[in-house]
């Protein structure tokens, strides 16, 4: 329902973000290094700093006053969490340390429990290297092969390969929800209808998905999403695994030690039940609650709000960059959110990005962790600009702005 | 009496002090760049790839009767520029001086942290590859 105020107002919004207001080099801060990581508000600030100013205690074990209120409030958490994903149960919800140890956490299992020599590993040639050498490590292992579904010219996933890269061995599917690198938004639709199709499992790599639009996992019917507090305005160090939980129960455990156990002997050990299972050791509190209020800043935002405000910056974005001329995009894809990802013709990425950033303007330069997309495209890298809710068509024009320094620089 | 590798460290220095502006700063560096002749393609060797950089840079050195002499190249006109700097400073000076180098005009030119706040940049990864293979050079010559 519309009021009469904006739905999104991005003046006031800046104001939730302490470091917006920081000067670099004597001159306002331009962040378009969101793909990489986004600025924290205040509330997910004030949310840690009260964590251990208030509450430390550790969870899950005490008898005592605080202990008992962190583990409620932790649960509490993880409750948040699932409802942000709308995964069906918080018990499908496991903390990690951020996507890149969620997905070693299902690569582990999977080779543990699920691969077996001539099971096929499907990966795409969109990831970021996080979501290809955990799988290149379990193949290794196992005897499985890596098959790669590549993407097209333009950057965009080839469905059209589905048919022939996704075969009865194919164990999982391993796909980016968005590419890091080019923005690329995936056709997870068909990508999961074709796993259906052969039997196989689905993980999507929703570190770039989750800042930027809603994510409803039951909707998108994948088995595995993960994704990081971190790039979705809340602390480092905390991630999430959401797994459905008859995968969950078939995987083995992580790592061991406390908190994972139900009970210890020198013979055996049994393990907790679900998701205790996957939580070795003493959690990440803060970060947990850290993460859970950027959550409920995020829904009190309005996730589609910020979709559009976005999708409007990225058009705005690529608009403004054609209009510069001389600018080569790397990747076009026909869905993007958030990341631009281009050259200054003529100019070595790594030139472009460090006078922009004396111009107070920060982007990404270089390989993006993703060095297969890079070579696809016979770059050494890119210069990637990465938008987040907070974001202006006033610092997109200061970009194009500091473009055209650079180029009379080095013209 | 200052040596050799202070005076033309002090050289470094003082062009750069008169630049009031980082603008002119990095025309500066980018005039350096463009002066510095392109390593052929046969000498961008894997050999002479300095790793730790965003940009790849090659760096060949040889010992030439007692001096020693560098040349290099890179994909960053920025990057390109530090290199000719250092190629300034310590071409043709003997490997162990060149091995036992204090380069203060990185610091002094302010090179590091204003022109190129990156770790990316290379230019320690330069500098050691650089003393490594003087040192290697200086052994040689001694042995």
């Amino acid at each position: 329902m519309h009021t009469a105020t904006a739905p999104f107002d991005v003046q006031r919004i800046r104001a939730d973000f302490p470091i917006l207001s920081r000067e670099v080099h004597g001159r306002p801060l331009v962040y378009l290094d969101n793909a990489a990581t986004t600025q924290k508000p205040q509330v997910v600030i004030d949310r840690i700093a009260r964590y251990y100013a208030e509450e430390n205690a550790n969870v899950h074990r005490g008898v005592h006053f605080l202990s008992a209120e962190g583990t409620e409030a932790f649960e509490a958490a993880r409750a948040t969490i699932a409802g942000f994903i709308g995964a069906p149960s918080p018990r499908e919800v496991v903390f990690t340390r951020g996507t890149t140890e969620a997905i070693n956490l299902v690569a582990h299992g999977f080779a543990e429990a699920v691969l077996r020599e001539g099971d096929e590993i499907v990966v795409t040639g969109l990831e970021h290297h996080a979501n290809i050498v955990p799988w290149q490590m379990a193949a290794e292992r196992t005897g499985a092969r890596l098959r790669v579904l590549p993407m097209t010219p333009e950057g965009d996933l080839d469905t059209s390969r589905l048919g022939e890269v996704l075969t009865e061995a194919t164990r999982i599917v391993c796909v980016s929800h968005t590419s890091n690198a080019l923005g690329s938004v995936s056709p997870l639709r068909e990508v999961t209808e074709a796993a259906r199709a052969v039997g196989a499992a689905v993980l999507v790599d929703g570190a770039q998905a989750t800042p930027h639009a809603p994510v409803d996992v039951q909707a998108l019917g994948v088995d595995f999403f993960v994704f990081s507090g971190h790039k979705t305005y809340g602390p480092m160090g905390i991630g999430v695994l959401w797994g459905r939980e008859a995968w969950l129960d078939r995987l083995p455990p992580y790592q061991g030690g406390g908190d994972m156990i139900d009970t210890v002997t020198f013979e055996r050990t049994t393990y907790a039940g679900l998701p205790s299972k996957f939580e070795a050791g003493t959690p990440n509190v803060a970060g947990v609650l850290g993460l859970a209020a950027a959550v409920d800043y995020l829904t009190r935002l309005g996730m589609e709000h910020v979709a559009t405000h976005e999708a409007d910056l990225v058009a705005y974005a690529v608009a403004q960059l054609e209009a510069l001329g001389g600018v080569r995009f790397i990747g076009t894809p026909r869905e993007r959110a958030s990341a631009v990802s281009f050259l200054l013709e003529g100019l070595h990425p790594y030139d472009t990005g460090t006078v922009l950033d004396r111009l107070g303007i920060a982007v990404r330069t270089g390989q993006h962790c993703a060095q297969p997309v890079m070579d696809a495209f016979g770059v050494s890298g890119t210069v990637r600009a990465s938008f987040a809710l907070y974001n202006t068509r006033d610092e997109i024009d200061a970009l194009c702005d500091g473009l055209r320094q650079v180029r009379d620089l080095f013209g | 009496m200052p040596t050799e590798l202070d005076a033309r460290q002090q050289a470094i220095v003082d062009e750069f002090a008169m630049l009031d502006d980082w603008m002119l700063r990095y025309q500066h560096l980018i005039e350096h760049a463009r002066s510095m002749p392109e390593l052929p393609e046969a000498d961008r060797t894997d050999d002479a790839l300095v790793r730790g950089c965003q940009s790849r840079v090659w760096i060949q050195t040889r010992d030439d009767d007692g001096r020693f002499h560098l040349a290099a190249d890179s994909e960053a006109q920025i990057v390109r520029g530090l290199a000719s700097l250092l190629v300034r400073a310590l071409d043709g000076l003997p490997p162990r001086t060149v091995a036992e180098a204090d380069l203060w005009f990185v610091r002094e030119a302010g090179l590091s942290e204003h022109l190129s706040p990156n770790r990316a940049n290379g230019l320690d990864a330069m500098i050691r590859r650089i003393r490594q293979e003087a040192a290697a050079a200086s052994v040689d010559r001694t042995a």
